[in-house]
């Protein structure tokens, strides 16, 4: 039986995984004072440069880099070729009113306030966040932290003020757990960078209620380059989540993140990342964490929106007994391609990496998982599991899994997993023999598919999760 | 072969296909189908005849094959040096040489009419330029050969060898063809072998290569299968020999009820170098493909395992699995493990794993506590480990040979290390 077939369940199965992008689909006219114009050249980045009072390492930096970009060739000899489709001479780099970030949301533009109102961000900072950041365009609007954190030494500015204020932190860590030429698109950011987050933890303090940035475009043809950095100190915990949303412009707009952790001896650091971009945006970002000795990184990804996603978090395991963990569910829709995956560097004896993917391609949507895991020379005691699930609902959906796994030496242990399926046929006769529709006992099968990673997610982020799926879903089974 | 009786269109093939391999590019870094590859290997230069003295009746001697077989052909560098057959009325199993001129027909409607889509198409136009003989196999509508059909290929010297088999299956016929490769002398040989089998519908075609090279040569082997209507094949290699050792493996399956079995099972140690890459194809729906590799790894050895199942859109109903299975016994080799899928159809059942470890202590304790040495307990483990891939042939004598060729390996290994 093929799906396609009863079109009424189609419909049904549509709506029933359809997401409510309407929310972020909205846009307010530009008033930028900081406008770097199309297209990219020196020029550009030394306009950057000059608007955002770089040091002078800083504008080497990017110059560096936008060599490095030049020079390096679009990866399509292994990603898909709807790279090519990336005109980077219609972008627009760099975009700002040239306003510092606000402590109070009182002293916010009242349109970019309205934007993060609509979009809930004030309302959930007052209920659970520890800290926030609200970058529109470029640059943060908005960037608070509650204040006896701030006492206790925590850091949570944007990316400019922690180069600028902290450099002794920022520096001898920015750029090095993703070093410029990693690939084309960490080049690119690294050249034109603004915004993002740079977060310090003191030693020892655990943070009870997580870190929150929220990404907004709202320029049509812009890109969006945030540079995050974080910096768990020994025995620290912090979790940090971020959100984003971007008008449905007619044409392409480009997101290309870079983030980095660092998490020192003992030190855990939880990333946590709903992405609901729309459909027309690009989302190449490189995501990047190393754990030293006992310390542990996860992240926790959700993969919605965007055109297409080519999203790879990674964790070097540097310091003995350290942790990795990706935890990623992606939804692809028509017209979507979720290319994610993750990235298991054991560097060091007794380190343990799990991957758990899970997948779900509807319609003509493609998701695909890569995946690498080295176990070098001379280590032991190195254990990685990897597990990806893929379900295709419709004949047209398609799945990809490419991992790659090298181990060197006889003391370690590795297992990867990967299936395909459909949701079966006696599950959804089973539900229909106790009243419930076909298309309602698809969104409950679907449901029951991500649930246990879903749970993964940090009870606060369910808020913005469930909304997105569980309650899309389960609301039409009423 | 004699240039006046070669069949026009065999001549014109060779020369367009010496045309594309001079034209196609070298594989380099950055090639996914050669990630991880070792690509020095790729060097192959003109290479000289054996200084050895070679003596045929010695290579016929030491040409072993299971107990029972239907027909035996002993080759030395593409040269029939022995040949015996007791085969069914209307079977055809004959040198190449000879079949591309009493069969040219049938020969033209089978030779090499796959994409290679595994990264070595230059090295099948090589192969495809220069082949001068090999077998072909082919058993008409409701024949069974009962037996193997076993085929041995020495080699000597340093210049390239290029043995083709071709095995063509009516329908519901049934066939079982061993190819045997080894070295001669102790020269640092090249062969690159291909083999073409299709299945014809409800048909059994097995094939099992046996490879067992010196440790100074190389070897770029390439299987191309193909599964019509309720067909069954299996396709199995076994790897001890050589310095490198390139498998490319497609199955495409083209019928309902088809089903490919890809087994292999490969015992590298010292420097050696194994690189398997596989492709399950499934063009039609309700077909199964099921892959399994084992890999014992010894001393400074590499293996590399790429997989992919690829399902066509349209072809539901299709059951794929792929598995492979490193056991690592030394701290200094290595595995690379790239199990992929690609699907682009609903209502399919597709899994793939795999899984790298060494032997576990409990159980050497296990074996220990019942009066076995380490030394042998290990070996009696990686013993078991090969044997689920073995027995998946469901032949038991068959089996019993293999097995008897994995022990002479380990023995070796043994005594080395």
């Amino acid at each position: 039986m093929s799906y396609d077939t009863l079109e009424a369940l189609d419909h049904d199965t549509r709506e029933a995984i359809d997401i409510d992008r309407t929310r972020g689909d909205f846009t307010f006219p530009e008033r930028n004072k900081f406008d770097a114009g199309r297209g990219l050249t020196s020029a550009t980045v030394d306009y950057i440069s000059n608007v955002k009072n770089d040091p002078d390492w800083v504008r080497a930096f990017r110059h560096k880099a936008l060599q490095v970009f030049l020079e390096k060739p679009m990866p399509t000899n292994w990603a898909t070729k709807d790279l090519e489709n990336i005109d980077f001479d219609v972008i627009r780099y760099y975009l700002s009113d040239g306003e510092k970030p606000k402590r109070s949301w009182d002293e916010v533009p009242a349109d970019v306030l309205e934007t993060f109102e609509r979009l809930g961000i004030p309302q959930q900072e007052r209920a659970f966040l520890a800290g926030v950041e609200a970058q529109f365009d470029s640059e943060a609007a908005y960037s608070n932290v509650k204040e006896e954190l701030s006492k206790q030494g925590v850091i949570f500015v944007n990316s400019a003020e922690g180069l600028k204020e902290h450099e002794e932190i920022f520096r001898p860590w920015f750029g090095k757990v993703i070093p410029t030429g990693d690939n084309k698109f960490s080049a690119l950011n690294s050249a034109v960078f603004s915004g993002g987050s740079f977060i310090y933890i003191p030693k020892g303090l655990k943070l009870k209620q997580p870190l929150q940035a929220y990404f907004r475009i709202n320029s049509e043809n812009f890109g969006q380059f945030e540079r995050t950095l974080i910096i768990a100190d020994e025995g620290s915990e912090v979790m940090y989540m971020e959100g984003c949303t971007a008008p449905k412009f007619e044409t392409a707009t480009l997101h290309s993140a870079v983030v980095e952790l660092v998490a020192l001896k003992g030190a855990k650091i939880q990333y946590v990342t709903v992405q609901n971009w729309s459909s027309n945006v690009f989302n190449l970002v490189t995501k990047r964490g190393i754990a030293m000795e006992d310390a542990e990184v996860r992240w926790i990804d959700c993969n919605i929106g965007s055109r297409l996603t080519m999203k790879y978090p990674g964790v070097i395991m540097k310091g003995r007994r350290a942790r990795g963990e990706v935890i990623s569910i992606a939804l692809a829709n028509n017209g979507q391609h979720q290319d994610t995956g993750a990235k298991m560097i054991h560097a060091a004896d007794d380190t343990t990496s799990n991957v758990v993917s899970k997948s779900i391609s509807v319609g003509e949507g493609r998701s695909t998982y890569r995946g690498q895991v080295l176990i070098p020379k001379h280590l032991k005691g190195c254990k990685n599991n990897t597990e990806c699930d893929a379900l295709l609902i419709n004949s047209k959906s398609r799945t990809d899994t490419y991992p790659a796994i090298t181990v060197k030496g006889n003391r370690h242990a590795t297992q990867h997993e990967a299936s395909v399926s459909q949701v079966s046929e006696e599950m959804l006769f089973y539900m229909q023999q106790r009243g419930i529709d076909e298309g309602h006992a698809m969104s409950l099968a679907v449901n029951g598919f991500i649930n246990d990673l879903v749970r993964e997610f940090p009870m606060e982020y369910s808020v913005e999760l469930k909304r997105l799926i569980d309650l899309e879903m389960e609301g039409s089974v009423g | 072969m004699i240039l006046s009786t070669i069949p026009t269109w065999f001549a014109a093939r060779q020369f367009s296909a010496r045309e594309r391999y001079e034209s196609l590019p070298m594989p380099k870094r950055g090639d996914e189908m050669w990630r991880f590859s070792n690509l020095k290997q790729l060097a192959f230069d003109e290479g000289t005849a054996s200084s050895a003295t070679i003596d045929p009746l010695d290579l016929l001697a030491r040409s072993a094959g299971p107990e029972k077989s239907a027909a035996k052909l002993v080759f030395h560098r593409d040269e029939l040096i022995h040949s015996e057959a007791n085969l069914p009325a209307g079977v055809i199993c004959m040198p190449l040489a000879q079949a591309i001129i009493e069969h040219s027909g049938l020969i033209e409607a089978h030779f090499m009419k796959q994409e290679t889509r595994l990264g070595s198409a230059k090295y099948a136009a090589l192969h495809e330029a220069s082949v001068r003989n090999g077998v072909f196999v082919f058993v008409p509508d409701g024949i069974e050969v009962e037996g193997t059909i076993e085929v041995h290929h020495w080699n000597s010297g340093t210049a390239g060898l290029f043995p083709h088999t071709l095995i063509v299956t009516g329908r519901h016929a049934k066939v079982c063809v061993v190819d045997h490769f080894a070295s001669a002398d102790e020269e640092a040989g090249v062969v690159i072998a291909l083999n073409d089998l299709a299945a014809g519908e409800g048909s059994k075609l097995d094939y099992i290569a046996l490879q067992e090279l010196n440790e100074l040569s190389r070897m770029i082997q390439i299987n191309q299968t193909k599964v019509a209507r309720d067909a069954s094949t299996i396709g199995f290699t076994l790897n001890t020999g050589a310095a490198w050792a390139r498998n490319e493996s497609l199955s495409r399956l083209e019928g309902p009820g088809g089903r490919s079995d890809m087994l292999s099972v490969s015992l590298p140690d010292h420097q050696q170098e194994y690189d398997q890459r596989t492709f399950q194809h499934h063009v039609a729906p309700g077909a199964t493909s099921d892959l399994l590799f084992k890999n014992v790894l010894y001393g400074h050895s590499r293996t590399i395992f790429s997989g992919l199942i690829f399902v066509d859109e349209g072809a539901h109903h299709t059951d794929a699995y792929q598995t492979c299975r490193n056991l690592l016994k030394t701290d200094t080799c290595e595995a690379n493990s790239m199990p992929g899928l690609e699907i682009n159809a609903d209502q399919v059942k597709c899994s793939h794993g795999s899984t790298t470890s060494q032997i576990s202590d409990d159980e050497i304790f296990y074996l220990r506590a019942r009066g076995i040495d380490p030394a042998n307990a290990r070996r009696l483990i990686a013993r078991g480990f090969c044997i689920e891939a073995i027995q998946r042939l469901n032949h038991p004598e068959l089996e019993s040979f293999i097995i008897d060729r994995l022990e002479r390996k380990f023995s070796r290994i043994a005594v080395t290390s």
